[in-house]
């Protein structure tokens, strides 16, 4: 939701420099942080295995060996999924929060989750009880359609997609495809049972299948996410001067909308909608790194797939057997850190 | 109207972890235009508010006839003092007659109906601001020039001995500037109101101010009349500006003429040194 | 400058202003006593108006309508017209305060702890109706606490108060979807279809409790308006009118939280409501207009998603799915009109 402050005491600038070479630094030592918890990610769990299992299950696979199998089909597609549904969260996050200079903007607000939620409910609806893979098909065509009507309405009139403009179409796409979901889900017991497992975003249950399907979609949005740098950086002056210094502002918020579309909509139907790392983690990394958004994409790559894996993990160890969704724990979590940010240091204007 | 006496002593106001203004003492004369001047961030707009109780000192007291503000009941305040502030949030679609009316507020009580009293008031400030024939107007559809001079009847309307206004001139035309601080120059000659201005303009500041007060990075460096006070060390000690001082050829307070680096002419130069 | 005072301009202007406000409200609240009446005529058994209204106001004795007005419509309906009226004010409320059109209680936290804790009480504790109701009421209650508290910094700013409720809100969601996620189906179902909002389920006594909240909160609201009136102007003016803006902003927001942990305990979480309620009253009356049209407009919106849901579709389905599909059009409208006002981003 957009929205515009109050007349405030003023907030205290606190100009960020960093050099270029401990930002580099710093990056090379978030890959490695990044191999650490995937490491983790691997052993930890319900079922711990050893570093010789784990090699053995790369080398000599035995898929009898139910640790191995563990490994290979449960463990690694699932750390896969993270790290590129998490980098694709916290890319959108941060290209949201520069196109729309709102540090709420959340891919939320597009549709996405609605579009997604109510293209499965109506597959169950009309179709029955589908894999996971379908659902994955219909969450990302339903996503991608919500996404589409948003930017469409929004667009009506001489200024195009402004991010208020954005906002209230996003809130009203999602408010009649709430309906819509409610409805099915109210006459269709099937479609309620699946839609309250899925609408707590889980890297649980996600298999290789899902993986390769919405690889090529996460890889495609990461790379344009990654080129979307500079442009943000002009934009992050407003249009009026953007537009001035020559940049195609029409032309770069489209595809910065189509890029978090893809990217949104291929990590929301692998996993789930999944809060809040879209919104925090970017503002974690504009913490570390400054206004700078080449850096800020950068680093959100790196971090949110470790936010969202370190949260996995902690979800799979602190109920064992049992296991806390993703989701959850990154709402638990994000929300705290969220209102630390907020009580601690007005957020600075984009 | 009444005379008043508003003071500070000792004041120290800031936000957030810094202090804006510390251990000022000043005394607003009774009954007279009073205009502070200053660079930005000098804390004049501070003081205002300061002085209209809207921050809370961190030291020292604002004093309002012999008793400290922060004891008085702020409707009590409100009745003899008002503010205008820099800027004001109208309500969407909101008309100019029940904008000014409610400046009534503090003469209201809970539960009182609208009285003659208050249309009477309400009417005398959309006539002292010339803004009569906008009652029924919308607000948003009003020129800046108007709906400044529709905040100044709202302010009016609150029918306060002491009036105070922060930069009410920014944003307007020079013909607004003009017109507005004409008015308020109305208002204090014709019913004694003392006014408090900060205004960015030194030259109109010293056109019209009987008392300028020139402030520098919180504290109060110079303030009397501007003819005694304005002279070419002072603004370049208050602004950084090199310049020369003038007699304003319209009234007869100090004009400040900019040096500047391009057109001053060298001859001219000469005759001035 | 002294021209003449022309103190009949200021006064007819001001009494228009009055006579268009009472106008539209004394309207907005017989149309909603229509739909009140209306929506008890209807079902698988007609009632006429005149037998509705001899029923309810106990005029007559003719156990089958009665039984059918008083004892099966007439909870549901009164349910509605106060969860309608309790949001509508409460919406106007919080939008004057934090001078966004946008924001919403619900929003901001509060509907979620009331969620929460309803639906905890639903699947963990296996709670009776009113035990849910109770749940939900102290669950508002206590997010609103929360966030008020988290928001606290030397007063309260409307961006803050509202980025924590949405962070408060997110947070008891999360749980929420684990709860559901975890729970047997027949408890999931109970717990998705309270959360969705119904007027219909709303018992005897949380009820009764909405109304005497409702009867003792009004007049102080309407009391509030004239301070209401000042914080519309932004804190520095309403200081400079006298005005005690923190302690006026505290019982402004505490009253329109209140109102809203009542109809959400009465009715789950309707959506959109509160939303479009405060807007929608304000472009009828104009901006003199009150909290009351507000809380007629509310009332009109949920008797009148009732009655579709009910009577309409097809199967009859809780009211919160239409509130959604009827605030989709008004939020688009906003958009519209956004542009033209100049005020879009």
């Amino acid at each position: 939701m957009s929205i515009t402050a109050r007349t405030e005491a003023p907030v205290e600038q606190r100009p960020r420099h960093r050099s270029r070479a401990t930002l580099a630094t710093g990056f090379v030592i978030l890959i490695g942080v990044l191999a650490v918890v995937c490491f983790f990610s691997i052993t930890m769990g319900a079922r711990g295995v050893g570093l010789s299992t784990i090699w053995k299950a790369f080398t000599d696979y035995d898929p009898s060996n139910a640790s191995e199998t563990v490994i290979r089909e449960l463990r690694v597609p699932r750390t896969l999924i993270g790290i590129f549904a998490g980098a694709a969260l916290g890319l959108s996050g941060a290209i949201l929060q520069g196109v729309t200079r709102n540090p709420l903007a959340d891919p939320g607000i597009m549709g996405i989750n609605a579009g997604a939620a109510t293209s499965i409910v109506f597959a169950i609806m009309v179709l029955g009880t589908q894999s996971t893979s379908t659902y994955v098909w219909f969450a990302f065509l339903g996503a991608g359609v919500a996404t589409v009507t948003v930017y469409g309405i929004a667009s009506f009139g001489r200024e195009g997609a402004t991010p208020v403009k954005l906002a209230l179409a996003g809130a009203a796409v999602t408010a009649i495809l709430s309906s819509i979901t409610s409805a099915i889900v109210m006459t269709n017991v099937s479609a309620l049972n699946e839609l309250r497992f899925w609408q707590v975003g889980s890297l649980a249950g996600r298999y290789f299948p899902v993986f390769w399907q919405t690889l090529p979609f996460l890889v495609i949005g990461i790379v344009l996410a990654l080129g979307t740098g500079r442009a943000l950086n002009g934009l992050a002056l407003g249009e009026d001067l953007a537009l001035a210094l020559g940049q195609r502002v029409r032309l770069t918020r489209v595809v910065m909308f189509v890029t978090v579309a893809i990217l949104c909509g291929a990590a929301t139907s692998a996993c789930g909608p999944i809060v809040f790392v879209g919104l925090v983690v970017p503002h974690l990394a504009r913490m570390i790194c400054g206004p700078d958004y080449r850096w800020i994409l950068s680093y959100s790559l790196l971090l949110t797939p470790v936010v969202v894996l370190v949260a996995d993990i902690i979800g799979r160890v602190i109920i064992s057997p049992g296991e806390l969704q993703v989701g959850v724990v990154l709402g638990v979590i994000g929300a705290p850190a969220f209102i630390l940010l907020v009580r601690y240091r007005n957020l600075a204007e984009l | 109207m009444t005379s008043h006496d508003l003071r500070a002593n000792n004041l120290t106001l800031g936000y957030a972890d810094t202090d804006i203004v510390k251990g000022l003492d000043v005394q607003i004369p009774d009954g007279r235009i009073t205009v502070i001047v200053g660079a930005n961030a000098c804390g004049k707009s501070t003081l205002l508010r300061g002085l209209a109780r809207l921050l809370s000192p961190r030291g020292g007291e604002v004093i309002l006839d012999g008793k400290s503000v922060q004891d008085m009941r702020s409707i009590d305040v409100a009745k003899v003092l008002g503010l205008l502030p820099q800027s004001p949030v109208a309500p969407d679609g909101i008309s100019v007659g029940d904008l000014v009316g409610r400046g009534r507020y503090p003469h209201q009580g809970w539960f009182r109906r609208w009285s003659d009293e208050d249309d009477r008031a309400v009417a005398a400030a959309l006539a002292a601001t010339g803004t009569t024939d906008l009652e029924d107007r919308n607000i948003a559809e009003l020129s800046g020039g108007q709906r400044q001079r529709v905040w100044v009847a709202m302010a009016l309307a609150q029918d306060t001995d002491l009036l105070l206004l922060d930069e009410p001139t920014t944003f307007l035309d020079i013909n607004h500037q003009v017109e507005l601080l004409d008015l308020l120059t109305d208002l204090n000659r014709e019913s004694g109101k003392t006014i408090v201005i900060v205004l960015h303009d030194l030259n109109l500041a010293c056109r019209y101010a009987d008392h300028i007060i020139a402030m520098k990075k919180g504290a109060i460096l110079a303030e009397g009349a501007p003819k005694d006070v304005i002279n070419a060390a002072v603004v370049t000690e208050v602004f950084g500006l090199a310049c020369e001082v003038v007699p304003d050829p319209v009234s007869d307070t100090p004009m400040i003429v900019p040096r500047g680096r391009h057109h001053a002419s060298p001859t001219v130069i000469e005759t001035l040194a | 400058m002294a021209a003449t005072l022309d103190v009949p301009v200021v006064r007819s202007g001001r009494k228009q202003r009055r006579r268009r406000a009472t106008v539209v409200t004394t309207v907005l609240a017989v149309v909603a006593v229509c739909l009140f009446i209306l929506t008890m005529m209807v079902g698988s058994y007609y009632v006429s108006p005149i037998d509705v209204v001899t029923s309810v106001l106990h005029l007559r004795d003719d156990p089958t309508t009665d039984f059918i007005v008083r004892d099966l419509r007439l909870p549901t309906a009164a349910a509605a017209l106060a969860v309608g009226i309790a949001l509508g004010i409460s919406g106007i409320v919080f939008q004057k305060l934090l001078g966004n059109p946008l924001a919403s209680p619900d929003f901001v936290g509060v509907s979620s702890g009331a969620s929460l804790f309803a639906v905890s009480a639903i699947v963990i504790f296996n709670g009776s109706s009113t035990a849910i109701s109770g749940s939900a009421l102290v669950g508002a209650l206590l997010s609103a606490l929360l966030i008020y508290l988290l928001a606290w910094r030397d007063g309260i700013s409307g961006y803050r108060f509202i980025l924590i409720g949405i962070a408060v809100s997110e947070f008891m969601l999360s749980i929420v979807g684990y709860v559901i996620s975890r729970a047997e189906l027949y408890e999931a179902r109970e717990a998705m279809t309270w959360l969705v909002g119904t007027v219909g389920q709303a018992g005897a006594g949380e009820l009764r409790t909405l109304l005497v909240a409702l009867v003792v909160i009004i007049p102080i609201a309407l009391v509030l308006e004239r301070p209401l009136r000042t914080l519309e102007l932004g804190d520095d003016t309403a200081k400079a009118l006298g005005s005690r803006v923190e302690l006026n902003r505290l019982a402004l927001i505490a009253l329109s939280i209140i109102l809203i942990g009542f109809a959400t305990a009465v009715a789950g979480p309707i959506m959109f409501v509160a939303l479009i309620a405060g807007p929608i009253s304000q472009r009828l009356t104009g901006p003199s207009g009150g909290i009351m049209a507000a809380g007629m407009v509310g009332a009109i919106i949920v008797l009148g998603a009732d009655l579709v849901a009910q009577q309409v579709l097809p199967t009859a389905l809780p009211t919160g799915v239409v509130t959604g599909i009827v605030g989709a059009p008004y939020l688009i409208w906003l958009l519209a009109t956004v542009n033209r006002e100049g005020r879009g981003g």
